[in-house]
């Protein structure tokens, strides 16, 4: 007997739509590309404003500024950018969008949703977030580039380091000192990459998520008007600690449709490829192994959307978000392992989907807050450690 | 310009599809459902026309259950004006839907009606000519256009069914054997649209969201005085016969030979 609604899925038919929009787009205009793009190391800056056309870059900014939907919008966004095959387009996309930028709509002025947050949405600007470094990743509060007030200017001298759409960034949402050691001294600022004295270090070489272009930033004695500062001078750490939750959902969610399509690969595969006259999906050993993982991504998927309904309401969500980035991130390793292993050699060639979801997998548990960083700040919001 | 637009649910071709054991029908447990491709290029083709000629409006009806109005929101989605249910549960023929539309076509007095050539779940062809007959309107089947989908005409998203300037006739050009026809048609008419005619574009979320304040009125097909009990019985359900292995053949003369001899292609 069925009584009453459920409170989830909490998806409604404007959901569904722009779910089965963005599907055909990632699967169709994406996907196709996914190989070739790794290959090259980029892909095309068109993918920006093709996301944008779609409204999906502007998914639960308010209409103002040229968005549209609620926080399940930026879920199916998270679910179905998996499908672009793309760790590198789904990471660009993410930080264009999801990381980036909703600090300038909550704390930026209007100025700065005119020149930075709305090309962005629309695509015409490509932004990147800055705040770690060569000597200060997940330890923000140590971070050490400056920024020198000097008239109505700010003066920024330092590095950033990991900065994804680092090559080609029209503008950094940029963590900087202003003040004291440790956290009290960090503020935020939009920081324009036309201004003389920045540089592009390198663009970094890594093991996955190749067609994101990863880059090593220099700042030598750029100027910026200070009315580029976001919010208030020396309150950047509490906004950069609220900014990281988003990103960190985002990532778990996204973690959990990577995970769901490793496995719908993997019977898929199974099914198709025979050994010792029968496919291989009829081995007892897959049969266990692939329902275990389907067993935990669910699990996975429910922790994550409960984390998301706190963050959605504005309630206190940090340790769930925590929680889920922690279990998606570190389940992963295991279901792309198992995944990789059914695929046998095949499995081991590029051109399949999950030989680059084997490396690209790796960044989960690195990348937006380390699994330990993750532990650390749950021990912190739960009581008895 | 008033533009109808039809748009049917069908089953999503990325599906499995299966046959019952029974051969009554197909299996629908786990099938994925969506607007049926060749209505997506029609609703495509009636945004361009519209946006080409305004003032003009874009009414998307459908004939089905009362899922069907998924279909009819994805095309208010896509930008289409407001929507029709004529609302249906179970298997309808295509006589029937014709007879529906006849219906609605009659008390909204459309200058155009846009439909897909077919639907992809049974394909068969036949409920635009059917709707033509009844109406006793002109038609122009299978269009299409000479520029191809990659044209700048594309990506500029022109109409390929051009309205003549005195907004009394469309020209259409449609696919036959062997290459293109164009027809000038005289409104109203029914067209129905072709593969190779646009490339549908993608619902954007704020258009989603527009859509969500668009009316969508649902219509009985007894009101309209249309009996929709089918004329076609369906006798038996089959799958296609399995695909036969291929040859290899060790040179091109012998393929040559096969396609002559065996295939009779060449």
């Amino acid at each position: 007997m069925s009584t009453g609604t459920p409170i989830f899925p909490p998806f409604t038919p404007e959901h569904d739509l722009f779910r089965a929009s963005l599907r055909a787009y990632v699967e169709r205009e994406l996907a196709p590309h996914a190989a070739d793009w790794d290959a090259a190391g980029i892909f095309p800056r068109e993918v920006f404003t093709g996301m944008a056309a779609l409204g999906a870059l502007g998914v639960g900014y308010p209409e103002s500024v040229g968005g549209g939907g609620d926080y399940w919008h930026v879920v199916v966004l998270a679910e179905e950018l998996v499908k672009s095959r793309n760790a590198g387009v789904n990471m660009a996309m993410l930080v264009q969008a999801q990381m980036a930028t909703p600090i300038i709509n909550e704390i930026g002025t209007d100025e700065q949703k005119k020149l930075f947050l709305a090309p962005a949405l629309a695509g015409e600007k490509i932004a990147a977030l800055g705040v770690s470094e060569p000597d200060a990743g997940s330890d923000v509060a140590n971070l050490k580039t400056t920024a020198r007030r000097v008239g109505d200017d700010f003066v920024i001298n330092g590095a950033k380091m990991w900065i994804t759409n680092g090559t080609r960034a029209d503008f950094v949402t940029l963590a900087v000192r202003t003040g004291e050691v440790g956290y009290g001294g960090i503020s935020l600022l939009t920081f324009p990459t036309d201004v003389k004295g920045f540089s592009i270090g390198k663009k970094l070489s890594k093991i996955g998520n190749l067609s994101s272009d990863t880059a090593l930033l220099f700042f030598e004695d750029c100027k910026v008007p200070a009315r580029y500062l976001l919010g208030e001078e020396n309150a950047g750490f509490y906004h950069i600690m609220t900014n990281f939750q988003g990103e960190r959902l985002c990532a778990a969610v996204g973690a959990v449709a990577g995970m769901q399509q490793m496995v719908d690969d993997a019977i898929q595969y199974g099914n198709e490829r025979t050994a010792f006259g029968k496919p291989l999906i009829k081995m007892q050993v897959w049969k266990h192994k692939l329902v275990e993982h389907l067993t935990a991504i669910e699990a996975a998927r429910w922790l994550a959307y409960r984390a998301c309904d706190l963050f959605a309401r504005g309630e206190p969500a940090t340790k769930e978000i925590s929680m889920a980035k922690l279990f998606a991130g570190d389940l992963m390793q295991k279901v792309v392992y198992d995944c990789q292993q059914i695929h046998g050699g095949m499995g081991y060639v590029t051109e399949s989907h999950i030989a680059r979801a084997f490396v690209d997998a790796r960044l989960i548990t690195i990348g937006g807050g380390a699994s330990e960083i993750m532990k650390e700040i749950i021990s912190k919001l739960v009581p008895g450690f | 310009m008033k533009i109808l637009v039809t748009i049917k649910r069908v089953e999503d071709y990325e599906s499995k599809i299966k046959v019952k054991p029974d051969g009554t029908w197909i299996v629908t447990d786990g099938v994925n459902y969506r607007a049926n491709p060749f209505d997506e290029i029609a609703v495509e083709e009636a945004l361009r026309l519209r946006d080409a000629n305004m003032p003009s409006e874009v009414i998307a009806v459908s004939v089905g259950s009362e899922l069907s109005v998924n279909e009819i929101r994805s095309a208010l989605a896509m930008g289409a004006d407001k929507g029709i249910l004529v609302k249906q549960a179970g298997w309808v023929d295509s006589d029937a839907v014709a007879r529906c539309l006849q219906k609605v076509i009659e008390r909204e007095k459309p200058d155009l009606v846009l439909m897909g050539k077919q639907a992809v779940d049974v394909d068969d062809n036949v409920t635009g000519q059917l709707l033509a007959e009844y109406l006793g309107w002109g038609q122009a089947t299978f269009a299409s256009k000479h520029e191809s989908l990659e044209s700048a005409e594309e990506k500029a998203k022109k109409p390929g069914v051009k309205l003549a300037a005195d907004k009394a006739s469309v020209e259409v050009i449609r696919e036959i054997d062997g290459g293109l026809e164009t027809l000038s048609v005289k409104l109203p008419a029914i067209v129905t649209v072709d593969l190779r005619l646009n490339v549908p574009r993608y619902a954007s979320l704020p258009n989603i969201m527009k859509a969500k304040k668009k009316p969508v009125e649902e219509l009985d097909p007894k009101a309209l005085g249309v009996d929709v009990t089918p004329k076609v019985k369906v006798l038996k359900v089959e799958p296609p016969p399995a695909r036969a292995a291929g040859i290899k053949v060790p040179d091109v003369a012998a393929l040559v030979q096969k396609l002559h001899s065996d295939a009779k292609v060449i």
